[in-house]
């Protein structure tokens, strides 16, 4: 496989990846197959392939992510590329006041790739209209972050073998969670029946027109599920403005196993991370038999290669 | 204003359009002295005043000029954005010949001596009719009621609390009750601010774009209480910009019940609804937000059927400083005085909307509320008139627009229907080349 294959470009005919939405279901399992490729290089002792060399690779993240931004560079550098983090502090952005700023100024320097990170839905469309290089959306607000879905994907298929009939329940706060709609459209365009399960204040509106089953009673969410993925409550939202309080959710919204029995005896247990276990999940889940939280952050490096090398067959060779 | 006045003039065949007298019909509008001598058919057979210039119209529509209720200048305070002068402009451009100012500059117009400020301003400035809308609460805080009598006496039209509800029920119950013994109209936004705390129309599309949504009940709670501290305290009051069909029926049941109460609709909620922001495209960014299509159609029903008064442009220059941020930071407003009557006929040409109400709710229903002798042309009348052709096909340039700020919705639209003239109190100020 070579990045400068035609008939490869050709499966993933897109500049950016903005998110799982407008992909085709052809051109997400492309991606998966590269990335099973990726994984099997990055398990081997020489890791790099230089597919990207002498390209320069920018982490720009506007939101703090050590899990994110360290896959990204490392899928990077294993593609051979020049990866540079900039972390722009949150508090220093008055107001998305640099976004466009900053944006013309790493445009100067001829970027490659942009790997943009933002606090608000729809900052990373507004930035890849502003630069002439490819972008990825690695998390715009509540909105999208398509390589947590695909490496979602990624993990499941490669355990079940296939995507598509499985149950999968997405479980916790679905409102706030850029990841819950990543994955909601992704499964869905693979062909999983997609629940969510979730007190209703932390559902959307419109959450029963989203092609989901709306679960609020966890053990019925769960019956039957082959796939079990939790997410992450932010603290802010956890006394009183979402939910009553931590001890209230964790009763009747954390994965233990009893709740976890309820789901297929081979179900699988994912969360996109980071944990906080003894919220939205028993640490003996967590780190139970059942569980893939580990292995979702190899798919991640896998994923972040694959989706650099699709984008890399558009970049101008001169 | 220069001592000089302008010739006589007599607008021959013509389409007479007056909401006042419910006229459409071939005639003439005869103008001298800045006022309408006479207008319709019956001008037809009136001869030609000495020395007036004679125009013929080639069947094109002469109707009222336009009185914009809502229009947002940034003078003083942000004249990077608009001016009297360039707003004025764009108002002859688009067959509008008085514009309602909101107070919402800095400072806010919450002292007489502001009110006088922006007359002077607009008397030197500007080349359309401009009507200072006071703050009905010091600062716009929502706190402290303004002093509505000396502010009338200086020359508010209205008050308002502009793009900002007064929370406080207590407040806004004292404050209709006080503006009622000077006969003076409270103008309201009607979004519960507490309710109202996201960016776009709450629902399934705010939920895939991962946007937090103003429910459309944020405007029918404010609406439903407003309209009962009318009852109780017996006020002239307008809902500024109503967006929903709900909110349309809350002010349908006020009329019923023979509460003093009008409502007006913005251009954009009924040419445009949620589906058009597109990639957060943030020129669609407003308060209200954009609806459903369900609530533009209800909304474009209740023009038709009266229960909505009045149709206004919401101008609200913003700069690129404003705008160009993702959706969420990006403030609210878009610019629409140049496109207010060709956007509007849009509705004409759909069917929805026969020509002489749709004027009306932008001539006669803003002028009779607000107590302004223009938007009619009755005898007597200042000569505020337009000549417009209802098809001529044309395309908003960005780089034609003549506002400061070119943060238009209407962006490269195709309207059919042009201002081909402007008159106000007799004088061209505007001409389509």
């Amino acid at each position: 496989m070579s990045a400068n294959d035609p008939h490869r470009a050709g499966l993933f005919p897109h500049r950016h990846l903005l998110g799982i939405e407008g992909l085709q279901p052809h051109e997400i399992l492309g991606l998966l197959d590269r990335a099973d490729q990726a994984v099997e290089v990055s398990r081997q002792v020489e890791k790099i392939r230089p597919v990207l060399r002498g390209r320069t690779q920018i982490n720009l993240f506007f939101e703090a992510s050590t899990r994110t931004q360290s896959s990204f560079e490392i899928a990077g550098k294993r593609l051979g590329a020049d990866v540079m983090n900039m972390q722009v502090a949150a508090s220093s952005v008055k107001k998305g006041e640099t976004l466009i700023d900053t944006a013309a100024t790493l445009n100067a320097m001829h970027p490659d790739i942009l790997v943009v990170r933002h606090h608000a839905a729809g900052a990373v469309h507004l930035l890849a209209r502003k630069v002439d290089c490819s972008v990825i959306n690695a998390g715009d607000g509540q909105h999208e972050h398509p390589t947590q879905a695909l490496l979602d994907a990624l993990t499941i298929r490669r355990h079940k073998g296939k995507i598509a009939r499985l149950t999968v329940a997405i479980c916790g706060d679905i409102l706030h969670s850029r990841v819950a709609r990543s994955n909601i459209i992704l499964l869905n365009a693979l062909g999983a029946r997609v629940r969510v399960v979730a007190p209703s204040t932390l559902l959307p509106s419109g959450i029963d027109r989203m092609g989901v089953e709306v679960f609020r009673d966890m053990n019925e969410g769960l019956k039957g599920a082959d796939i079990v993925m939790m997410l992450r409550l932010q603290r802010e939202r956890m006394n009183g403005a979402f939910i009553p309080s931590v001890r209230e959710y964790y009763r009747f919204y954390g994965l233990d196993a009893e709740k976890l029995a309820y789901a297929k005896d081979d179900a699988l247990v994912m969360h996109p991370g980071p944990m906080n276990r003894g919220v939205e999940i028993d640490p003996a889940v967590a780190d139970g038999p059942q569980s893939l939280i580990r292995e979702q952050v190899e798919m991640g490096v896998a994923v972040r290669m694959a989706v650099l090398e699709a984008l890399a067959a558009h970049l101008p060779n001169h | 204003m220069a001592a000089d006045t302008p010739k006589p003039l007599v607008l021959t065949n013509a389409r007479v359009i007056d909401p006042a007298r419910g006229i459409d019909a071939p005639g003439a509008v005869i103008i001298a002295d800045g006022t309408i001598l006479a207008a319709g058919p019956e001008a037809l057979n009136q001869g030609t005043p000495y020395g007036a210039e004679v125009r013929d119209c080639d069947g094109a529509v002469v109707a009222p000029g336009l009185i914009d209720m809502c229009v947002s200048v940034g003078e003083p305070g942000h004249e990077h954005r608009e001016t009297f002068a360039s707003a004025s402009q764009a108002a002859a451009a688009g067959g509008v010949t008085t514009i309602v100012t909101l107070p919402e500059t800095d400072p806010v117009i919450d002292d007489p001596a502001l009110v006088d400020f922006i007359l002077r301003r607009a008397r030197d400035t500007a080349i359309v009719n401009v009507r200072p809308m006071a703050a009905l609460t010091k600062g716009l805080a929502g706190q402290d009621m303004t002093e509505i009598g000396l502010l009338k006496e200086a020359g508010a039209v209205a008050f308002t609390n502009g793009h900002k509800s007064v929370r406080n029920a207590q407040i806004m119950r004292r404050i209709l009750t006080y503006a009622k013994d000077f006969g003076a109209l409270v103008v309201h936004h009607t979004e519960d601010p507490d309710l109202a705390g996201g960016s776009m129309n709450a629902g399934l599309n705010a939920s895939w774009k991962g946007l937090s949504g103003v429910p459309r009940e944020a405007e029918i709670i404010m609406l439903e209480r407003d309209l009962r501290l009318v009852a109780m305290s017996k006020g002239r009051y307008h809902a500024n910009l109503v967006s929903t069909s709900d909110g349309a029926d809350v002010v349908r049941v006020g009329k019923d019940r023979g509460l003093d109460v009008t409502a007006g609709v913005s251009i954009n909620h009924l040419t445009q609804n949620e589906n058009d922001i597109g990639p957060y495209r943030t020129f669609f960014k407003m308060s209200p937000p954009l609806r459903s299509e369900e609530d533009r159609m209800a909304m474009v029903a209740a023009v038709a059927d009266g229960s909505i008064d009045v149709i206004c442009s919401n101008h609200d220059p913003q700069d690129v400083e404003t705008k160009r941020h993702p959706w969420a930071d990006a403030e609210d407003g878009a610019i629409g005085l140049e496109t207010l009557l060709a956007a509007a006929l849009r509705l004409y040409h759909a069917g929805d909307i026969e020509l002489l109400p749709l004027l009306r709710a932008m001539t006669l229903n803003p002028a009779n509320r607000l107590g302004l002798e223009a938007g009619r042309l009755t005898a007597g009348a200042p000569a505020d008139v337009i000549v417009f052709d209802v098809d001529r096909p044309w395309v908003l340039e960005k780089k034609a627009i003549r506002s400061r700020s070119k943060n238009s919705p209407f962006e490269d639209a195709r309207f059919s229907g042009r201002v081909l003239t402007t008159i106000v109190a007799g004088r061209k100020v505007y001409d389509y080349a």
